[in-house]
């Protein structure tokens, strides 16, 4: 299963790091980046595998954001099932 | 692999258009609560719900942070306790209602609806001792909703029990006087009412449902108005094809929710209802669909003709999206829980009668209108009349949910709080059918009823 991690936010050093980290430290393995930065706003799209998680996707979701909250970033987890139903017949 | 800009049209529909799904409702059969003694079946009622519904609220907790989605009320529709109590008295029904009450505040939801009766042909003895502790109930319960069907295209309407319900919503409004008659705001009448309802203050368990369901009702007004935005000058045509593709992708997130609920409370799946609910925060109004649609404000002419446009979109869009649809199913028009309905109540360009020519192209009814404290019975009973036979006479679902505020006269304002919201004192035509009203009976189900 995967999930879709947003950040949001302005533009800083180290945020795809902080990401990154912390989705390996949770055993999300990270498919595909997309990331732009417009002006000073900042703007990534993460797409993690969740199969190897080493926490309940609830608790994965919470961490995520909370990363965010420290880091003056709004990060958003979802499952991909979100976007499979909406755009998808 | 996902698109990057459908991932970004979701996320923007839910974080800045306001996209939810309104309610997770569990309903829950308590057809084996009947019984003789009214503390027993109060127990056994308690018992059941809160061990049913036990997980609701916290599966609720879990799929709104796995989706991203709010999910904004979890609730609970029960069988139409008349059913439970040929035998009970008036206070007994009112024991029944605060059981509910309690039952509501143990599991920590906001609404349990289901504290009705279905009397389109006749009461039963339990139906008029129970019509009789209604705003007594209200009056005494926060969470309890109410609602009473008095007509079915298959029945006609019973007046005798519409003359009643004249009585019960003054007596309700009064009961509650000091909250701007809030027990009115949890009270419907309706004719051909849906047994699978997911919203309050309608929601109830129907006789012919299972054991227990889980049905979810989807929102989504704020998605809908920012579509129709975006497509521009557009004619009606295209504009109903973005009305439909955006209610196949709200319905889809319903589905979905719908399927994960089941699955994790271990319990069918009931239906998705693909209703537009508004509530009153700025971006989530139905009638500002209609203003983005060209009207200059909801209410002027041409505002059924936009309503009928958009009702049939959301359900041609949403019906491929969900594999059962039911419950009301259609955009609802309620004044006080709809910024621009109450805007448009305010400025005087929404008045009753162009409400009721709304009602008869969309779902539900004259729904939280608020009208002057001292509005005669006959009269309320000549608004539900008008309301039911557009029902009856076109075999669809109306209902009719209005609140005469105690002490208040047009131009004054009812605030009742949260999804409630407020609403001005719309006026009303003050001729009396009090007359026709007093004569009671039957009218008879129209021609169209005999389909065999």
């Amino acid at each position: 299963m995967k999930a879709v991690i947003t950040v949001t936010g302005k533009d800083n050093v180290g945020i795809v790091a902080k990401v990154a980290t912390e989705c390996s430290a949770l055993g999300a393995n990270i498919i595909d980046i997309s990331q732009s930065v417009l002006r000073e706003y900042f703007a990534m799209i993460v797409l993690v595998d969740i199969d190897g998680l080493s926490c309940a996707f609830g608790d994965f979701v919470d961490k995520m954001s909370a990363l965010g909250d420290a880091s003056g970033l709004r990060i958003a987890t979802m499952h991909e099932d979100i976007f499979n139903s909406m755009h998808r017949i | 692999m996902l698109n990057i800009n459908d991932i970004l049209e979701t996320i923007n529909m839910i974080r800045e258009e306001n996209l939810d799904i309104r309610t997770i409702t569990m309903g829950i059969s308590l057809i084996d609560c009947a019984g003789d003694d009214i503390n027993a079946v109060c127990d056994r009622v308690y018992d059941k719900i809160t061990k049913k519904a036990e997980r609701l609220v916290s599966v609720g907790d879990d799929i709104e942070k796995q989706y991203g989605i709010p999910i904004v009320n979890r609730r609970v529709a029960v069988t139409p306790i008349s059913i439970l109590g040929g035998r009970f008295s008036s206070e007994d029904y009112i024991k029944l209602a605060k059981t509910l009450d309690r039952a509501a505040d143990t599991l920590g939801i906001n609404f349990i609806g289901g504290f009705g009766a279905l009397v389109q042909k006749g009461c039963t003895v339990g139906d008029n001792a129970l019509i009789e502790s209604i705003p007594y109930a209200l009056a005494e319960t926060e969470r309890v909703c109410s609602s009473v069907n008095v007509a079915s295209t298959k029945a006609g309407i019973n007046m005798d029990a519409i003359q009643r319900m004249g009585d019960i919503i003054v007596k309700t409004a009064e009961l509650t006087a000091d909250r701007d008659s809030i027990g009115c705001a949890k009270f419907v009448v309706f004719a051909n009412v849906p047994e699978d309802n997911p919203f309050m203050a309608g929601a109830f368990h129907g006789v012919s449902e299972p054991e227990c369901v889980v049905s979810v009702g989807v929102s989504g007004p704020g998605a809908v108005a920012s579509a129709i935005q975006r497509t521009g000058d557009c004619n009606l045509t295209a504009l109903a094809e973005t009305v439909k593709k955006t209610a196949f992708k709200i319905t889809r997130v319903g589905q979905l929710v719908a399927l994960e609920a089941s699955k994790r409370l271990d319990v069918p799946f009931g239906i998705v209802d693909l209703s537009l609910a508004p509530t009153p925060a700025i971006g989530d109004s139905v009638a500002h669909i209609l203003e983005n649609m060209g009207l200059e404000t909801c209410g002027c002419p041409g505002t059924t003709a936009a309503l009928a446009l958009l009702n049939d979109a959301v359900k041609k869009g949403g019906v491929m999206a969900s594999s059962h649809v039911g419950g009301l199913s259609g955009a609802f028009i309620p004044v006080s829980e709809d910024a621009g309905m109450i805007h448009a109540a305010r400025i005087g360009a929404l008045t009753l009668e162009k409400l009721e020519a709304m009602t008869a192209v969309c779902s539900v009814g004259l729904d939280m209108i608020a009208i002057p404290g001292d509005t005669p019975a006959a009269t309320i009973c000549g608004i539900i009349a008008d309301e039911i036979s557009i029902g009856v006479a076109n075999t669809k679902t109306t209902a009719v949910r209005v609140i005469p505020a105690v002490g208040k006269k047009v131009g004054d304002e009812v605030v009742f709080g949260g999804l409630l919201g407020s609403a001005p004192i719309m006026p009303v035509n003050t001729y009396s059918p009090a007359k026709f009203i007093a004569r009671g009976g039957r009218i008879p189900a129209p021609i169209h009823s005999l389909k065999n």
